[in-house]
């Protein structure tokens, strides 16, 4: 591990004098406005003629100062910020959050909010991998992937805006329960997002996953070895996409998970479908795989949840806080999401951190794609997923 | 493990660098350690046979008054168990050793801690900033910043 | 006073060539005009309908108007020349792309009765002609003072060089067996249905049936290549949008960009109409006699013509891009072989019949 340490330590040193470079290389900015960083990321590439020999990831282009403006908000503000981080799965992120301050104010939930908020957290789930994997075929250039996975993923955003009344920052859980009372129609819609859920999946699987280029672009790109992932601390589909067993929700379980069947998609060495394990299309094929679990514990949850009782009787009208600090952690989309909360008995937090899991998952990007092709570290990025909101917070 | 035989086994070994375990009812237990040493002391817990903490989930810094504090959340993939280590360091000399040799999780966490808190790691290869400008002047995240009026002429507070 | 005397008298002498010629340079243009609006309409409504959506609505019934819209909108734009650009290399690109798209336009017979130009070595010239698009691609993307540009190019250059070459052999395998260069003899000897076309043999009877496999062979070949050689997906590295922004044309806006536009449109009806007339008969109707008037020969080949144009869009829209080194893979070691051994086949066709 040592030595593999040693050659990796370099890739994050900044050379302001550019006269330093050898002529023969190229620097290439892409970013902080280039189609495919998937947002304001700054990629300072050296290439030599099309292979990538150095990547230089510039990051802040998108801090909102999210850690401090929580410092200044009390604990029911920053449910808001919260969602603010990786915008594409924003119940994902509250998930942690409230867990965190119900551990420190002692709030017991009731089982009723617990299956509901693992089923937004799964009808979320879904919604982002939808977009995962459908910008990832755009990466490749596939457009059309990207329609017709976004036709679903409606149909996502429209379950949660029905509960939640936003469509994209939901500002939805709370300690103590969730904001609004679930509406009747619910479980159908539940039922018919499933069910078209799973056929525009088969689709896709036809149209792009097994696609002969598609995985000509994916496979055997962007090794990323089982030790070198741990030793990152990466998470979420790129930590199973390199044969790592790790989801928080098996692990230690959190809600409602416990009460749910399902398995846990990873991509184990000599056990792949297409490619080696630790690859592009590994990472993408966890994906592919986590939203038929995410469908089996829908399917759970709506036998589950019960129909009596009310998701917002155990919101407490004054949170009180007392001093303590506290991690806890949720299976976000993208692996690992934390929140280290320290309280120090006022109604605003001494301290919060985030530990963002796109930040975390991103820091392995100049150790995987040196050596590949231009056009790979753009597949390398996409297959890794990640928002910038989470990255830069 | 508990918290508790982790702290038995670290003070057999390091006696006096394991300062003491604050309990916290209301959510997670810590062990304060000696700065100077924390190096040998993750290192300890990352190779240690029945503490394996491979998985260094989180590097934070925090502003606790008079001190800035470091706070290591480690987990073990193989035991699932996790701890959390702090050291507290003076605000005048607020250095202390880099763990990126140990775990190269700890690159970006170390940087994002430097550039907010002011904690400074070394040995670290590449102490930068990493939120905020490379110019910025000053770590917002320290309870008495004061935020500047104007960066490159342009107005700051809105 | 001379001078002017020789002038008038030239032209009143010259009168009526001067005129053909002009009408005949503008037959061509006015076609790939037209042509490029319905391209481009054509494009929006196929990539809607693969794509699940109505496409453009509003601007006209069923949105028909929408490609004027656009051509409009491109005018309109501001013409921006970049401060660190190479201006007259950065300004005359366009053009010359577009000339390499326009000329190759002057050789296509639309009909028995009917090519701008009969040149005896329409296929050769048009060989010849479509190479200066790459001298283009390179100028613009070299003058712009951009790496993605710089990139772009050099990987189109690289790109459409190469494929050239399958390309060529395609052409040759079909002129050997035509024994002509002329596009205009290569259609008429299709003539008499579609058995006749080269793709399934040629006009030899039923001997020819060995020759089948070989021909279908470098029909997919040829298809491939130019599909290469316009830039289209799933080989439109040089403009790749998700890894070089634009490619060679990334700080081109309004009219110049326009024209890297109608270029692109109008390669892809030049690589068709090829397609049509060395392998598909060309201006012949595929019913042997039946609507074989000259005037019906102009439908054929444009309605032949604009289904590979279609074709090629709908490719667009399925398929991810290639690597640039997969595509540099699949034209040295698959296409190139390939095509060689159709060759060889079709030549040994063309000495026997």
């Amino acid at each position: 591990m040592e030595n593999n340490l040693e050659n990796t330590t370099n890739n994050n040193k900044i050379n302001i004098e550019y006269s330093q470079f050898d002529s023969e290389r190229m620097r290439l900015n892409a970013g902080p406005q280039h189609p495919s960083t998937h947002g304001v990321l700054r990629l300072e590439v050296e290439l030599d003629g099309e292979i990538v020999t150095d990547i230089i990831p510039h990051l802040g282009y998108l801090h909102r100062c999210f850690e401090k403006h929580c410092e200044n908000s009390n604990y029911n503000q920053i449910v808001p910020f919260v969602d603010r981080l990786d915008y594409v799965s924003a119940i994902n992120n509250e998930f942690p959050y409230v867990m965190a301050v119900e551990k420190l104010a002692g709030i017991e939930v009731s089982e009723k909010v617990q299956i509901l908020r693992a089923m937004c957290a799964e009808i979320n789930r879904i919604a982002n991998h939808l977009l995962a994997i459908s910008a990832f075929g755009l990466d490749s250039g596939a457009f059309t992937p990207l329609l017709f996975l976004f036709r679903e993923r409606e149909f996502a955003l429209g379950i949660l805006e029905k509960l939640s009344g936003a469509r994209l920052l939901y500002n939805y859980f709370c300690p103590g329960g969730v904001r609004y009372e679930i509406y009747s129609d619910f479980k159908k819609d539940v039922k018919v997002f499933i069910d078209s859920v799973r056929l525009a999946m088969k689709e896709m699987e036809d149209l792009l996953i097994f696609n002969d280029i598609f995985i000509k672009r994916t496979e055997k790109i962007g090794l990323l070895p089982k030790e070198v992932a741990i030793n990152f601390a990466c998470s979420g589909p790129v930590a199973r996409g390199s044969g790592i067993n790790f989801d928080i929700r098996k692990s230690a379980p959190y809600s409602s998970y416990d009460k749910f069947d399902f398995d846990i998609p990873v991509v184990e060495p000599g056990k792949e479908v297409v490619g080696v394990s630790g690859d592009c299309w590994s990472r993408n094929w966890v994906r592919v795989k986590e939203i038929e679990e995410s469908c089996k514990i829908l399917e759970q949850g709506i036998t589950l949840l019960p129909d009596e009782g009310s998701v917002t009787d155990g919101i407490p009208k004054k949170l009180k806080v007392p001093a303590g600090e506290v991690y806890c952690k949720a299976e976000n989309t993208k692996g690992e999401l934390g929140f280290y909360l320290v309280s120090n008995g006022s109604d605003k937090p001494e301290r919060v951190r985030a530990r963002a899991t796109s930040f975390v998952n991103l820091a392995i990007l100049p150790s995987i794609s040196k050596g590949y092709m231009f056009a790979d570290l753009i597949m390398i990025l996409g297959s890794i997923d990640i928002v910038l909101g989470e990255v830069d917070r | 493990m508990t918290i508790q035989e982790i702290y038995d086994l670290l003070k057999i070994h390091f006696n006096d660098d394991i300062k003491e375990i604050t309990d916290i009812s209301n959510g997670d237990s810590f062990i304060t350690v000696n700065p100077a040493n924390i190096f040998d002391i993750l290192q300890f817990c990352r190779d240690y046979e029945t503490l394996d903490f491979d998985y260094l989930t989180l590097i934070s810094g925090m502003d606790s008054g008079e001190n800035l504090g470091v706070v290591y959340h480690l987990y073990s993939m193989k035991f699932k168990h996790s701890i959390v280590i702090k050291a507290f360091v003076p605000k005048e000399s607020p250095n202390i050793q880099s763990v990126v040799y140990l775990w190269r999780a700890a690159d970006w966490h170390e940087r994002e801690a430097f550039d907010l808190i002011g904690v400074v790691f070394d040995g670290h290869p590449n102490l930068i900033r990493i939120l905020c400008p490379y110019d910025w002047e000053g770590h917002p995240l320290r309870k008495d910043y004061v935020t500047p009026q104007e960066y490159h002429g342009m107005k700051v507070p809105y | 006073m001379e001078n002017h005397q020789f002038l008038f008298n030239f032209i009143s002498e010259y009168t009526g060539d001067i005129l053909a010629g002009v009408l005949i340079a503008i037959i061509p243009l006015a076609l790939l005009l037209v042509y490029a609006l319905v391209a481009i309409y054509g494009e929006l409504k196929i990539a809607s309908f693969i794509q699940l959506k109505l496409g453009p609505m509003r601007t006209g019934k069923w949105g028909l108007l929408q490609p004027v819209a656009e051509v409009f909108k491109l005018l309109q734009k501001e013409d921006i020349t970049p401060d660190g650009a190479d201006k007259p290399l950065f300004n005359l690109a366009p053009f010359i792309i577009f000339l390499g798209c326009y000329a190759a336009l002057s050789v296509l017979p639309l009909s028995s009765h009917f090519a701008p130009s009969g040149l005896n070595i329409g296929l050769f010239f048009i060989i010849a002609i479509s190479s200066l698009a790459v001298l283009g691609i390179v100028m613009g993307g070299w003058a712009s003072n951009n790496k993605y540009s710089l990139i772009g190019a050099m990987r189109s250059v690289s790109q459409i060089i190469s494929y050239e070459i399958p390309a060529a052999m395609c052409i040759l395998g079909v002129a050997s067996m035509a024994h002509s260069l002329d596009m205009n003899v290569i259609s008429a000897q299709q003539q008499g249905g579609f058995w006749n076309w080269y793709v399934l043999g040629g006009p030899a009877g039923i001997s020819k049936i060995w020759l089948i496999p070989f021909t279908v062979v470098m029909f997919i070949v040829y298809f491939v290549t130019s599909l290469a050689e316009t830039n289209r997906t799933p080989f439109d590295v040089p403009e790749g949008e998700s890894e070089l922004v634009a490619g060679y044309h990334t700080e081109y806006s309004g009219m110049k960009f326009a024209f890297f536009y109608l270029a692109e449109y109008g390669n892809m009806f030049v690589v068709s109409a090829i397609m049509t007339v060395i392998f598909f008969g060309g201006w012949s109707s595929p019913f042997g006699d039946f609507l074989n008037s000259p005037i019906w020969q102009i439908f054929w080949f444009i309605a032949k013509s604009m289904f590979f144009v279609g074709l090629q869009i709908w490719l667009r829209w399925t398929l991810p891009r290639t690597r640039v080194d997969q595509l540099m893979y699949l034209c040295w070691k698959i296409l190139l072989p390939l095509s060689m051994v159709c060759f060889l086949a079709m030549a040994l066709g063309g000495m026997l019949y």
